[in-house]
Protein backbone atom coordinates (compact mmCIF):
# COMPACT_ATOMS: atom_id res chain seq x y z
CA UNK A 1 0.00 0.00 0.00
CA UNK A 2 3.15 2.34 0.58
CA UNK A 3 3.82 2.50 -2.93
CA UNK A 4 0.63 4.07 -3.76
CA UNK A 5 0.75 6.75 -1.05
CA UNK A 6 1.05 9.40 -3.72
CA UNK A 7 -2.18 9.29 -4.88
CA UNK A 8 -3.97 11.86 -3.14
CA UNK A 9 -6.81 10.76 -0.87
CA UNK A 10 -10.21 12.40 -2.70
CA UNK A 11 -13.12 14.71 -0.89
CA UNK A 12 -15.09 12.20 -1.06
CA UNK A 13 -12.56 9.56 0.95
CA UNK A 14 -11.80 11.95 3.55
CA UNK A 15 -15.13 12.58 4.56
CA UNK A 16 -15.84 8.73 4.70
CA UNK A 17 -12.94 8.42 6.75
CA UNK A 18 -14.34 11.54 8.81
CA UNK A 19 -17.44 9.16 9.28
CA UNK A 20 -15.75 6.16 10.22
CA UNK A 21 -13.87 7.60 13.04
CA UNK A 22 -17.24 9.27 14.22
CA UNK A 23 -18.54 5.65 14.47
CA UNK A 24 -15.84 4.47 15.77
CA UNK A 25 -15.50 6.68 18.88
CA UNK A 26 -19.27 6.51 18.69
CA UNK A 27 -18.82 2.52 19.53
CA UNK A 28 -16.08 3.16 22.16
CA UNK A 29 -17.97 5.60 24.30
CA UNK A 30 -21.17 3.25 24.06
CA UNK A 31 -19.31 0.64 25.53
CA UNK A 32 -17.18 2.44 28.06
CA UNK A 33 -19.40 4.46 29.11
CA UNK A 34 -21.49 1.71 31.05
CA UNK A 35 -18.63 0.14 32.61
CA UNK A 36 -16.85 3.39 33.83
CA UNK A 37 -20.32 4.43 35.50
CA UNK A 38 -20.67 1.13 37.26
CA UNK A 39 -17.41 1.76 38.29
CA UNK A 40 -17.32 4.72 39.61
CA UNK A 41 -20.36 3.97 41.51
CA UNK A 42 -18.65 1.49 43.21
CA UNK A 43 -16.67 3.73 44.72
CA UNK A 44 -18.63 6.68 45.46
CA UNK A 45 -21.30 6.93 48.55
CA UNK A 46 -24.47 5.14 49.05
CA UNK A 47 -26.22 8.33 49.22
CA UNK A 48 -24.60 9.94 46.04
CA UNK A 49 -25.58 6.96 44.53
CA UNK A 50 -29.48 6.14 45.57
CA UNK A 51 -29.99 10.02 45.05
CA UNK A 52 -28.44 9.20 41.39
CA UNK A 53 -25.38 11.95 41.48
CA UNK A 54 -23.12 9.50 40.32
CA UNK A 55 -22.83 9.45 36.15
CA UNK A 56 -19.27 8.86 34.84
CA UNK A 57 -16.84 10.13 37.76
CA UNK A 58 -17.02 8.55 41.39
CA UNK A 59 -18.59 11.34 43.67
CA UNK A 60 -17.73 11.37 47.59
CA UNK A 61 -15.11 8.99 47.21
CA UNK A 62 -16.08 5.74 49.63
CA UNK A 63 -14.83 2.11 49.85
CA UNK A 64 -18.10 1.19 52.24
CA UNK A 65 -19.46 -0.71 49.40
CA UNK A 66 -16.70 -2.56 48.75
CA UNK A 67 -16.20 -3.25 52.96
CA UNK A 68 -19.86 -4.22 52.52
CA UNK A 69 -18.84 -7.35 50.03
CA UNK A 70 -15.78 -8.16 51.72
CA UNK A 71 -17.74 -8.20 55.25
CA UNK A 72 -20.32 -10.59 53.30
CA UNK A 73 -19.84 -14.30 54.25
CA UNK A 74 -22.02 -15.44 51.56
CA UNK A 75 -20.02 -13.55 48.59
CA UNK A 76 -16.59 -14.89 50.50
CA UNK A 77 -17.83 -18.68 50.26
CA UNK A 78 -19.03 -18.30 46.45
CA UNK A 79 -15.90 -16.56 45.73
CA UNK A 80 -13.90 -19.64 47.26
CA UNK A 81 -15.94 -22.23 45.53
CA UNK A 82 -15.76 -20.77 41.98
CA UNK A 83 -12.04 -20.62 42.75
CA UNK A 84 -12.25 -24.12 43.33
CA UNK A 85 -14.17 -25.14 40.30
CA UNK A 86 -12.22 -23.08 37.65
CA UNK A 87 -9.24 -24.29 38.89
CA UNK A 88 -10.30 -27.62 39.41
CA UNK A 89 -12.52 -27.86 36.55
CA UNK A 90 -10.36 -26.23 33.88
CA UNK A 91 -7.41 -28.38 34.96
CA UNK A 92 -9.80 -31.68 34.33
CA UNK A 93 -10.94 -29.54 31.19
CA UNK A 94 -7.74 -28.95 29.35
CA UNK A 95 -6.13 -32.55 30.02
CA UNK A 96 -9.18 -33.97 28.00
CA UNK A 97 -8.99 -31.81 25.29
CA UNK A 98 -5.70 -32.50 24.72
CA UNK A 99 -5.54 -36.43 25.21
CA UNK A 100 -8.06 -36.48 22.41
CA UNK A 101 -7.44 -33.75 20.23
CA UNK A 102 -3.39 -34.57 19.95
CA UNK A 103 -3.97 -38.22 18.79
CA UNK A 104 -7.00 -36.90 16.17
CA UNK A 105 -4.10 -35.07 14.52
CA UNK A 106 -2.13 -37.63 13.42
CA UNK A 107 -3.15 -39.05 9.83
CA UNK A 108 -1.52 -42.30 11.22
CA UNK A 109 -4.57 -42.62 13.69
CA UNK A 110 -6.69 -45.24 12.74
CA UNK A 111 -10.15 -44.51 13.09
CA UNK A 112 -9.77 -40.99 13.94
CA UNK A 113 -12.54 -40.18 10.80
CA UNK A 114 -15.28 -42.17 13.16
CA UNK A 115 -14.34 -40.17 16.50
CA UNK A 116 -15.00 -37.03 14.09
CA UNK A 117 -17.91 -37.85 13.12
CA UNK A 118 -19.04 -38.84 16.80
CA UNK A 119 -18.10 -35.68 18.02
CA UNK A 120 -19.22 -33.55 15.19
CA UNK A 121 -22.64 -35.01 15.59
CA UNK A 122 -22.97 -34.28 19.03
CA UNK A 123 -22.81 -30.49 18.15
CA UNK A 124 -25.67 -31.01 15.81
CA UNK A 125 -28.13 -32.51 18.52
CA UNK A 126 -28.64 -33.54 22.19
CA UNK A 127 -30.95 -35.57 24.27
CA UNK A 128 -31.60 -32.14 26.10
CA UNK A 129 -31.34 -30.76 29.44
CA UNK A 130 -34.11 -34.01 31.25
CA UNK A 131 -32.26 -36.81 30.09
CA UNK A 132 -28.90 -35.43 31.15
CA UNK A 133 -30.29 -34.24 34.34
CA UNK A 134 -31.40 -37.42 34.91
CA UNK A 135 -27.71 -39.29 34.18
CA UNK A 136 -26.09 -36.98 36.64
CA UNK A 137 -28.74 -37.92 38.89
CA UNK A 138 -28.58 -41.69 38.65
CA UNK A 139 -24.44 -41.14 38.80
CA UNK A 140 -25.29 -39.49 42.35
CA UNK A 141 -23.57 -36.39 41.64
CA UNK A 142 -26.77 -34.29 42.76
CA UNK A 143 -25.66 -31.97 45.15
CA UNK A 144 -22.29 -33.12 45.21
CA UNK A 145 -18.99 -30.80 43.90
CA UNK A 146 -18.78 -33.35 41.09
CA UNK A 147 -21.62 -32.11 39.30
CA UNK A 148 -19.45 -28.96 38.45
CA UNK A 149 -17.12 -30.54 37.31
CA UNK A 150 -17.21 -33.51 35.49
CA UNK A 151 -20.91 -33.37 33.61
CA UNK A 152 -18.53 -30.50 31.81
CA UNK A 153 -15.33 -32.27 31.48
CA UNK A 154 -14.94 -31.64 27.78
CA UNK A 155 -16.26 -29.05 25.19
CA UNK A 156 -16.30 -30.38 21.45
CA UNK A 157 -16.05 -27.32 19.97
CA UNK A 158 -12.23 -26.96 22.02
CA UNK A 159 -11.10 -30.53 20.72
CA UNK A 160 -11.42 -29.48 17.14
CA UNK A 161 -9.77 -25.92 17.79
CA UNK A 162 -7.30 -27.86 19.78
CA UNK A 163 -6.96 -30.73 16.62
CA UNK A 164 -6.51 -28.36 14.26
CA UNK A 165 -3.64 -26.12 16.10
CA UNK A 166 -1.85 -29.35 16.69
CA UNK A 167 -2.50 -30.35 12.91
CA UNK A 168 -1.17 -27.30 11.38
CA UNK A 169 2.11 -26.48 13.80
CA UNK A 170 3.34 -29.96 14.59
CA UNK A 171 3.87 -32.40 11.26
CA UNK A 172 3.92 -35.91 11.15
CA UNK A 173 7.81 -35.73 10.34
CA UNK A 174 8.32 -34.46 14.04
CA UNK A 175 7.16 -37.06 15.01
CA UNK A 176 8.35 -39.78 12.62
CA UNK A 177 12.06 -38.19 13.62
CA UNK A 178 11.35 -38.69 17.31
CA UNK A 179 9.96 -42.20 17.04
CA UNK A 180 13.47 -43.51 15.14
CA UNK A 181 15.29 -42.41 17.98
CA UNK A 182 12.78 -44.53 19.91
CA UNK A 183 10.37 -42.19 21.56
CA UNK A 184 7.35 -43.70 22.37
CA UNK A 185 3.75 -41.85 21.80
CA UNK A 186 3.03 -40.94 25.59
CA UNK A 187 6.91 -39.75 25.95
CA UNK A 188 6.19 -37.58 22.52
CA UNK A 189 3.34 -36.11 23.84
CA UNK A 190 4.42 -34.72 26.97
CA UNK A 191 7.93 -33.89 26.10
CA UNK A 192 7.20 -32.62 22.26
CA UNK A 193 3.77 -31.53 22.22
CA UNK A 194 3.37 -29.71 24.93
CA UNK A 195 5.86 -27.73 25.23
CA UNK A 196 5.56 -26.22 21.49
CA UNK A 197 1.70 -25.87 22.27
CA UNK A 198 1.47 -23.33 24.78
CA UNK A 199 -0.32 -20.49 22.87
CA UNK A 200 -2.97 -22.79 22.11
CA UNK A 201 -2.87 -24.37 25.73
CA UNK A 202 -3.27 -20.72 27.09
CA UNK A 203 -5.95 -19.82 25.09
CA UNK A 204 -7.91 -23.11 26.14
CA UNK A 205 -7.04 -22.75 29.85
CA UNK A 206 -8.48 -19.04 29.23
CA UNK A 207 -11.99 -19.80 27.33
CA UNK A 208 -12.69 -22.98 29.86
CA UNK A 209 -11.63 -20.98 32.89
CA UNK A 210 -14.38 -17.80 31.56
CA UNK A 211 -16.56 -21.06 31.55
CA UNK A 212 -16.51 -22.07 34.64
CA UNK A 213 -16.49 -19.04 36.41
CA UNK A 214 -19.20 -17.65 34.55
CA UNK A 215 -21.35 -20.63 34.56
CA UNK A 216 -24.19 -20.63 36.89
CA UNK A 217 -26.78 -23.07 35.08
CA UNK A 218 -24.95 -26.16 36.35
CA UNK A 219 -25.13 -24.83 39.84
CA UNK A 220 -28.87 -23.97 39.41
CA UNK A 221 -29.85 -27.38 38.28
CA UNK A 222 -27.22 -29.66 40.40
CA UNK A 223 -27.08 -28.00 43.55
CA UNK A 224 -28.93 -27.74 46.81
CA UNK A 225 -26.35 -26.78 49.94
CA UNK A 226 -25.92 -22.99 50.45
CA UNK A 227 -21.88 -24.02 50.82
CA UNK A 228 -21.42 -25.57 47.95
CA UNK A 229 -23.05 -22.33 45.53
CA UNK A 230 -20.27 -20.28 43.10
CA UNK A 231 -19.80 -17.20 42.96
CA UNK A 232 -22.90 -16.29 40.31
CA UNK A 233 -25.61 -18.57 42.33
CA UNK A 234 -24.90 -16.21 44.91
CA UNK A 235 -24.71 -13.11 42.91
CA UNK A 236 -28.00 -14.00 41.49
CA UNK A 237 -29.74 -14.08 44.53
CA UNK A 238 -28.36 -10.89 45.82
CA UNK A 239 -28.39 -8.95 42.57
CA UNK A 240 -31.53 -10.34 40.63
CA UNK A 241 -33.40 -11.90 43.18
CA UNK A 242 -32.28 -9.83 45.93
CA UNK A 243 -32.53 -12.31 48.43
CA UNK A 244 -30.24 -13.46 50.70
CA UNK A 245 -30.55 -16.54 52.79
CA UNK A 246 -30.48 -15.67 56.22
CA UNK A 247 -27.99 -18.76 57.55
CA UNK A 248 -25.59 -17.19 55.26
CA UNK A 249 -25.85 -13.94 56.90
CA UNK A 250 -23.51 -11.79 58.99
CA UNK A 251 -23.91 -9.00 60.68
CA UNK A 252 -22.90 -6.82 57.87
CA UNK A 253 -25.36 -8.38 55.85
CA UNK A 254 -27.84 -7.83 58.11
CA UNK A 255 -26.94 -3.85 58.42
CA UNK A 256 -26.90 -3.85 54.60
CA UNK A 257 -30.69 -5.09 54.41
CA UNK A 258 -31.58 -1.97 56.25
CA UNK A 259 -29.40 0.58 54.78
CA UNK A 260 -29.17 2.13 51.22
CA UNK A 261 -25.72 0.76 51.35
CA UNK A 262 -27.36 -2.42 49.07
CA UNK A 263 -27.78 -0.70 46.04
CA UNK A 264 -24.10 0.39 46.37
CA UNK A 265 -23.47 -2.84 46.68
CA UNK A 266 -24.60 -4.46 44.03
CA UNK A 267 -22.33 -2.19 41.89
CA UNK A 268 -19.35 -2.91 43.99
CA UNK A 269 -20.23 -6.70 43.93
CA UNK A 270 -20.22 -6.26 39.55
CA UNK A 271 -16.99 -4.86 39.86
CA UNK A 272 -14.96 -7.23 42.30
CA UNK A 273 -16.86 -10.56 40.25
CA UNK A 274 -15.90 -9.06 36.93
CA UNK A 275 -12.16 -8.71 38.19
CA UNK A 276 -10.96 -12.16 38.36
CA UNK A 277 -11.45 -12.78 34.54
CA UNK A 278 -10.68 -9.35 33.66
CA UNK A 279 -7.06 -8.97 35.36
CA UNK A 280 -5.72 -12.69 33.12
CA UNK A 281 -7.45 -11.68 29.98
CA UNK A 282 -4.79 -8.66 28.58
CA UNK A 283 -1.86 -11.48 28.75
CA UNK A 284 -3.95 -14.09 26.94
CA UNK A 285 -5.06 -11.90 24.38
CA UNK A 286 -2.55 -11.85 21.90
CA UNK A 287 -2.85 -15.50 21.83
CA UNK A 288 -6.43 -15.09 21.94
CA UNK A 289 -7.31 -14.07 18.43
CA UNK A 290 -5.18 -16.46 17.25
CA UNK A 291 -6.88 -19.29 19.17
CA UNK A 292 -10.39 -17.79 17.62
CA UNK A 293 -8.49 -17.84 13.81
CA UNK A 294 -7.83 -21.16 13.74
CA UNK A 295 -10.71 -22.69 15.46
CA UNK A 296 -13.30 -21.05 13.34
CA UNK A 297 -11.27 -20.76 9.96
CA UNK A 298 -10.36 -23.96 9.33
CA UNK A 299 -12.28 -25.77 11.65
CA UNK B 1 -8.91 -56.14 9.89
CA UNK B 2 -5.24 -57.58 10.61
CA UNK B 3 -4.51 -54.26 8.86
CA UNK B 4 -6.05 -52.37 11.64
CA UNK B 5 -5.36 -54.58 14.76
CA UNK B 6 -1.68 -53.94 13.49
CA UNK B 7 -2.38 -50.32 13.21
CA UNK B 8 -4.08 -50.17 16.27
CA UNK B 9 -0.97 -52.03 18.13
CA UNK B 10 1.94 -50.14 17.01
CA UNK B 11 0.35 -47.02 18.59
CA UNK B 12 -1.40 -48.57 21.49
CA UNK B 13 -0.61 -45.89 24.17
CA UNK B 14 -2.31 -43.14 21.72
CA UNK B 15 -5.80 -45.18 22.37
CA UNK B 16 -4.99 -45.50 25.86
CA UNK B 17 -4.63 -41.84 25.96
CA UNK B 18 -7.76 -41.04 24.08
CA UNK B 19 -9.92 -43.48 26.20
CA UNK B 20 -11.28 -41.17 28.78
CA UNK B 21 -12.19 -38.37 26.90
CA UNK B 22 -14.18 -40.96 24.62
CA UNK B 23 -15.88 -42.32 27.79
CA UNK B 24 -16.76 -38.99 28.91
CA UNK B 25 -18.40 -38.71 25.25
CA UNK B 26 -20.07 -41.74 24.98
CA UNK B 27 -21.65 -41.24 28.83
CA UNK B 28 -22.40 -37.41 28.51
CA UNK B 29 -23.60 -37.17 24.97
CA UNK B 30 -24.54 -40.39 23.51
CA UNK B 31 -26.28 -41.68 26.78
CA UNK B 32 -28.68 -38.89 27.28
CA UNK B 33 -29.19 -39.15 23.37
CA UNK B 34 -30.76 -42.49 24.09
CA UNK B 35 -32.60 -41.61 27.33
CA UNK B 36 -34.50 -39.55 24.99
CA UNK B 37 -36.93 -42.18 24.75
CA UNK B 38 -38.39 -41.07 28.40
CA UNK B 39 -40.18 -38.18 25.94
CA UNK B 40 -42.21 -41.05 24.09
CA UNK B 41 -42.72 -42.84 27.95
CA UNK B 42 -44.74 -41.67 30.95
CA UNK B 43 -41.69 -41.46 33.39
CA UNK B 44 -42.48 -43.45 36.76
CA UNK B 45 -39.38 -42.49 39.23
CA UNK B 46 -39.33 -46.24 40.58
CA UNK B 47 -38.85 -47.71 37.15
CA UNK B 48 -36.75 -45.37 35.85
CA UNK B 49 -36.23 -44.21 32.18
CA UNK B 50 -35.57 -48.28 30.82
CA UNK B 51 -38.75 -49.48 32.62
CA UNK B 52 -41.35 -46.68 31.98
CA UNK B 53 -44.29 -47.90 30.33
CA UNK B 54 -44.76 -46.32 26.40
CA UNK B 55 -47.18 -43.68 25.24
CA UNK B 56 -46.08 -42.75 22.11
CA UNK B 57 -46.71 -39.60 21.06
CA UNK B 58 -48.71 -38.18 23.69
CA UNK B 59 -46.89 -36.12 25.38
CA UNK B 60 -46.05 -34.17 21.77
CA UNK B 61 -49.49 -33.97 21.21
CA UNK B 62 -50.51 -32.43 24.64
CA UNK B 63 -47.52 -29.69 23.56
CA UNK B 64 -49.07 -29.03 20.73
CA UNK B 65 -52.94 -28.78 22.17
CA UNK B 66 -51.35 -26.62 24.94
CA UNK B 67 -52.50 -23.19 25.12
CA UNK B 68 -48.79 -21.84 25.38
CA UNK B 69 -47.59 -23.11 22.12
CA UNK B 70 -48.37 -20.70 19.63
CA UNK B 71 -46.72 -18.03 22.11
CA UNK B 72 -43.38 -20.21 22.91
CA UNK B 73 -42.66 -20.54 19.29
CA UNK B 74 -43.68 -16.60 18.59
CA UNK B 75 -41.37 -15.47 21.79
CA UNK B 76 -38.49 -17.74 20.74
CA UNK B 77 -38.66 -17.35 17.13
CA UNK B 78 -39.26 -13.77 17.48
CA UNK B 79 -36.07 -13.17 19.96
CA UNK B 80 -33.88 -15.21 17.44
CA UNK B 81 -34.88 -13.50 14.35
CA UNK B 82 -34.65 -10.10 15.69
CA UNK B 83 -31.21 -11.25 17.38
CA UNK B 84 -29.41 -12.53 14.42
CA UNK B 85 -30.83 -9.38 11.98
CA UNK B 86 -29.45 -7.01 14.55
CA UNK B 87 -26.26 -9.06 16.23
CA UNK B 88 -25.17 -10.42 12.81
CA UNK B 89 -24.19 -7.75 10.42
CA UNK B 90 -23.42 -5.48 14.04
CA UNK B 91 -19.51 -7.26 14.02
CA UNK B 92 -18.86 -7.14 10.28
CA UNK B 93 -19.47 -3.49 10.49
CA UNK B 94 -16.92 -2.95 13.31
CA UNK B 95 -14.51 -4.62 11.37
CA UNK B 96 -15.01 -3.30 8.11
CA UNK B 97 -14.46 0.13 9.95
CA UNK B 98 -11.62 -1.04 12.06
CA UNK B 99 -9.98 -2.06 9.04
CA UNK B 100 -10.24 1.36 7.30
CA UNK B 101 -7.79 3.06 9.74
CA UNK B 102 -4.41 2.92 9.95
CA UNK B 103 -2.82 0.46 12.73
CA UNK B 104 -2.68 3.14 15.95
CA UNK B 105 -3.20 3.11 20.13
CA UNK B 106 -6.81 4.36 18.81
CA UNK B 107 -7.65 1.44 17.16
CA UNK B 108 -6.20 -0.89 19.78
CA UNK B 109 -8.05 0.97 22.53
CA UNK B 110 -11.54 0.70 20.68
CA UNK B 111 -10.57 -3.75 20.08
CA UNK B 112 -9.44 -3.81 24.11
CA UNK B 113 -12.34 -2.18 25.20
CA UNK B 114 -15.23 -3.63 22.98
CA UNK B 115 -13.89 -6.71 23.48
CA UNK B 116 -14.17 -6.73 27.18
CA UNK B 117 -17.77 -7.21 28.04
CA UNK B 118 -17.04 -10.82 26.14
CA UNK B 119 -15.67 -11.75 29.13
CA UNK B 120 -18.58 -10.23 31.73
CA UNK B 121 -20.90 -13.16 33.21
CA UNK B 122 -24.56 -13.43 32.23
CA UNK B 123 -25.97 -13.12 35.91
CA UNK B 124 -23.35 -9.62 36.25
CA UNK B 125 -24.98 -8.75 32.07
CA UNK B 126 -28.11 -8.95 33.36
CA UNK B 127 -27.46 -7.47 37.50
CA UNK B 128 -25.85 -4.19 35.10
CA UNK B 129 -28.98 -4.54 32.88
CA UNK B 130 -31.62 -4.53 35.97
CA UNK B 131 -29.76 -1.67 37.74
CA UNK B 132 -29.13 0.91 35.30
CA UNK B 133 -32.65 0.12 34.19
CA UNK B 134 -34.54 0.57 37.29
CA UNK B 135 -37.11 2.80 37.63
CA UNK B 136 -35.18 4.70 41.13
CA UNK B 137 -31.80 4.30 40.93
CA UNK B 138 -31.17 3.86 37.23
CA UNK B 139 -29.17 5.99 34.44
CA UNK B 140 -31.86 5.14 32.12
CA UNK B 141 -34.59 6.28 33.98
CA UNK B 142 -32.77 9.60 35.14
CA UNK B 143 -32.23 10.37 31.30
CA UNK B 144 -35.97 10.12 31.41
CA UNK B 145 -36.65 12.30 33.88
CA UNK B 146 -34.16 14.80 32.60
CA UNK B 147 -36.34 15.06 29.50
CA UNK B 148 -39.27 15.40 32.02
CA UNK B 149 -40.54 12.58 30.84
CA UNK B 150 -42.23 9.85 33.48
CA UNK B 151 -39.65 7.19 34.20
CA UNK B 152 -40.99 3.03 34.08
CA UNK B 153 -40.12 -0.16 35.12
CA UNK B 154 -38.46 -1.02 31.65
CA UNK B 155 -37.58 -4.41 32.50
CA UNK B 156 -41.31 -5.04 33.31
CA UNK B 157 -42.74 -3.84 30.46
CA UNK B 158 -43.46 -6.85 27.13
CA UNK B 159 -43.09 -4.91 24.86
CA UNK B 160 -39.13 -3.84 25.74
CA UNK B 161 -38.15 -7.26 26.32
CA UNK B 162 -36.99 -8.08 22.74
CA UNK B 163 -34.99 -5.01 22.30
CA UNK B 164 -33.59 -5.37 25.97
CA UNK B 165 -32.04 -8.76 25.30
CA UNK B 166 -31.19 -8.40 21.92
CA UNK B 167 -29.22 -4.58 22.17
CA UNK B 168 -27.48 -5.53 25.53
CA UNK B 169 -26.42 -8.75 23.22
CA UNK B 170 -25.03 -6.30 20.55
CA UNK B 171 -23.48 -4.48 23.45
CA UNK B 172 -21.84 -7.52 24.76
CA UNK B 173 -20.69 -9.78 21.43
CA UNK B 174 -19.43 -7.41 19.14
CA UNK B 175 -16.18 -6.56 19.63
CA UNK B 176 -15.49 -10.30 19.93
CA UNK B 177 -17.37 -10.84 17.19
CA UNK B 178 -15.17 -8.60 14.84
CA UNK B 179 -11.90 -10.80 15.42
CA UNK B 180 -13.02 -12.93 12.96
CA UNK B 181 -13.94 -10.73 10.53
CA UNK B 182 -10.82 -8.80 11.37
CA UNK B 183 -8.56 -11.55 10.53
CA UNK B 184 -10.27 -12.55 7.47
CA UNK B 185 -9.81 -8.83 6.00
CA UNK B 186 -5.95 -8.93 7.49
CA UNK B 187 -5.90 -11.90 4.95
CA UNK B 188 -6.40 -9.83 2.00
CA UNK B 189 -3.95 -9.85 -1.05
CA UNK B 190 -2.41 -6.62 -0.45
CA UNK B 191 -2.06 -6.24 -4.51
CA UNK B 192 -5.88 -6.43 -4.84
CA UNK B 193 -6.02 -3.01 -2.99
CA UNK B 194 -3.00 -1.53 -4.89
CA UNK B 195 -4.76 -2.22 -8.01
CA UNK B 196 -8.09 -1.00 -6.62
CA UNK B 197 -6.11 1.95 -6.07
CA UNK B 198 -4.50 2.40 -9.35
CA UNK B 199 -8.22 2.14 -10.75
CA UNK B 200 -9.03 5.26 -8.92
CA UNK B 201 -11.66 3.43 -6.84
CA UNK B 202 -12.88 5.46 -3.43
CA UNK B 203 -12.66 3.73 0.06
CA UNK B 204 -16.34 2.47 -0.49
CA UNK B 205 -15.56 1.04 -3.57
CA UNK B 206 -12.98 -0.77 -2.30
CA UNK B 207 -14.99 -1.72 0.37
CA UNK B 208 -18.00 -3.09 -1.81
CA UNK B 209 -15.19 -4.57 -4.13
CA UNK B 210 -12.18 -5.99 -2.41
CA UNK B 211 -13.40 -6.36 1.20
CA UNK B 212 -16.79 -7.50 1.10
CA UNK B 213 -16.33 -10.42 -1.60
CA UNK B 214 -13.16 -11.92 0.73
CA UNK B 215 -15.24 -11.75 3.97
CA UNK B 216 -18.18 -13.86 2.10
CA UNK B 217 -16.94 -17.60 3.11
CA UNK B 218 -16.19 -16.80 6.93
CA UNK B 219 -20.12 -14.62 6.84
CA UNK B 220 -21.85 -17.62 5.59
CA UNK B 221 -20.40 -20.13 7.75
CA UNK B 222 -21.19 -17.77 10.60
CA UNK B 223 -24.82 -17.02 9.42
CA UNK B 224 -25.70 -20.56 8.85
CA UNK B 225 -24.20 -21.29 12.47
CA UNK B 226 -26.33 -19.00 13.49
CA UNK B 227 -29.65 -19.48 12.02
CA UNK B 228 -28.89 -23.05 13.07
CA UNK B 229 -29.31 -21.95 16.72
CA UNK B 230 -32.28 -19.96 15.93
CA UNK B 231 -34.19 -23.00 18.77
CA UNK B 232 -31.23 -22.92 20.68
CA UNK B 233 -32.21 -19.92 22.45
CA UNK B 234 -30.01 -18.76 25.22
CA UNK B 235 -32.03 -19.77 27.79
CA UNK B 236 -29.17 -18.45 30.72
CA UNK B 237 -29.79 -14.81 30.08
CA UNK B 238 -33.64 -15.04 28.77
CA UNK B 239 -34.43 -17.01 32.80
CA UNK B 240 -32.85 -14.30 34.54
CA UNK B 241 -34.49 -11.85 32.58
CA UNK B 242 -37.92 -12.48 33.61
CA UNK B 243 -39.95 -11.15 36.03
CA UNK B 244 -44.16 -12.41 36.12
CA UNK B 245 -44.59 -9.23 34.30
CA UNK B 246 -42.63 -9.52 31.07
CA UNK B 247 -43.37 -13.43 31.28
CA UNK B 248 -45.76 -12.80 27.53
CA UNK B 249 -42.64 -11.56 25.46
CA UNK B 250 -40.31 -13.42 27.51
CA UNK B 251 -40.93 -17.57 28.25
CA UNK B 252 -39.20 -19.37 25.41
CA UNK B 253 -39.21 -23.15 24.91
CA UNK B 254 -36.10 -23.57 26.98
CA UNK B 255 -37.24 -21.39 29.48
CA UNK B 256 -40.65 -23.27 29.94
CA UNK B 257 -38.73 -26.74 29.44
CA UNK B 258 -36.72 -26.23 32.53
CA UNK B 259 -39.62 -24.45 34.61
CA UNK B 260 -41.95 -27.59 33.50
CA UNK B 261 -39.54 -30.55 33.67
CA UNK B 262 -37.17 -29.42 36.80
CA UNK B 263 -39.02 -27.54 38.81
CA UNK B 264 -42.38 -28.85 38.07
CA UNK B 265 -41.02 -32.85 38.02
CA UNK B 266 -42.79 -33.20 34.58
CA UNK B 267 -39.91 -35.17 33.31
CA UNK B 268 -41.40 -36.62 29.96
CA UNK B 269 -43.47 -33.77 29.17
CA UNK B 270 -40.67 -31.54 29.04
CA UNK B 271 -38.48 -33.79 27.37
CA UNK B 272 -41.05 -34.17 24.66
CA UNK B 273 -41.02 -30.62 24.20
CA UNK B 274 -36.98 -30.22 24.33
CA UNK B 275 -36.89 -32.97 21.85
CA UNK B 276 -39.42 -31.02 19.41
CA UNK B 277 -37.23 -27.85 19.42
CA UNK B 278 -33.74 -30.13 19.25
CA UNK B 279 -35.67 -32.06 15.90
CA UNK B 280 -37.03 -28.49 14.43
CA UNK B 281 -33.21 -27.35 15.33
CA UNK B 282 -31.15 -30.20 13.35
CA UNK B 283 -34.16 -29.80 10.65
CA UNK B 284 -32.99 -26.09 10.44
CA UNK B 285 -29.63 -26.33 10.50
CA UNK B 286 -29.36 -29.47 7.41
CA UNK B 287 -31.71 -26.96 5.10
CA UNK B 288 -29.46 -23.65 5.45
CA UNK B 289 -26.70 -25.53 4.99
CA UNK B 290 -27.53 -26.70 1.38
CA UNK B 291 -29.50 -23.65 1.01
CA UNK B 292 -25.75 -21.96 1.63
CA UNK B 293 -23.61 -24.55 -0.34
CA UNK B 294 -26.15 -24.46 -3.68
CA UNK B 295 -26.04 -20.08 -3.38
CA UNK B 296 -22.37 -19.40 -2.56
CA UNK B 297 -20.41 -22.78 -2.37
CA UNK B 298 -19.28 -22.15 1.18
CA UNK B 299 -21.15 -24.08 3.89
CA UNK B 300 -20.39 -26.15 7.41
CA UNK B 301 -19.14 -29.30 6.00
Amino acid sequence: MLSVRGIRESAGDRLFLLGVYTFLVFVLLAVLLPLLHIVSSSFSSPQAVVSGKVWILPVEFSLEGYKAVFDSKSIWSGFANSVYYTVVGTFVNVLLTVLIAYPLSRRTFYGRNLIMMLLVFTMLFDGGIIPFYLLVKDLGMIDSRWALIVPGALAVFQVIIAKTFFQSSLPEEIWEAASLDGCSDIRFMTSVVLPLSKPILAVMTLMYAVGHWNAYFDALIFLKSQELFPLQIVLRNILILNTVDPTMLSNADQMLAQTGLKDLLKYSLIVVASLPILMIYPFVQKHFVKGVMIGSLKG
Amino acid sequence: MSVAVKKIKKHWQLYLVVLPSMIYILLFKYYPMIGVQIAFKEFNVIQGIWGSEWVGLEHFRSFVQNPNFWLLIKNTLGISLYGIAVGFPAPILLALALNEIRNGLFKKSVQMVTYAPYFISTVIMVSILIVNLSPNVGVVSKLYTAFGWETVNFMGIPAFFKSIYVWSDVWQHTGYGAIIYLAALSGVNPELYEAARVDGASRIQKIVNVDLPSIVPVTVVLLVLNVGNVMKLGFEKIYLMQNPLNLSTSEVISTYVYKVGLIGADFSFSAAVGLFNSVINLVLLLLVNALAKRLSGSSLW
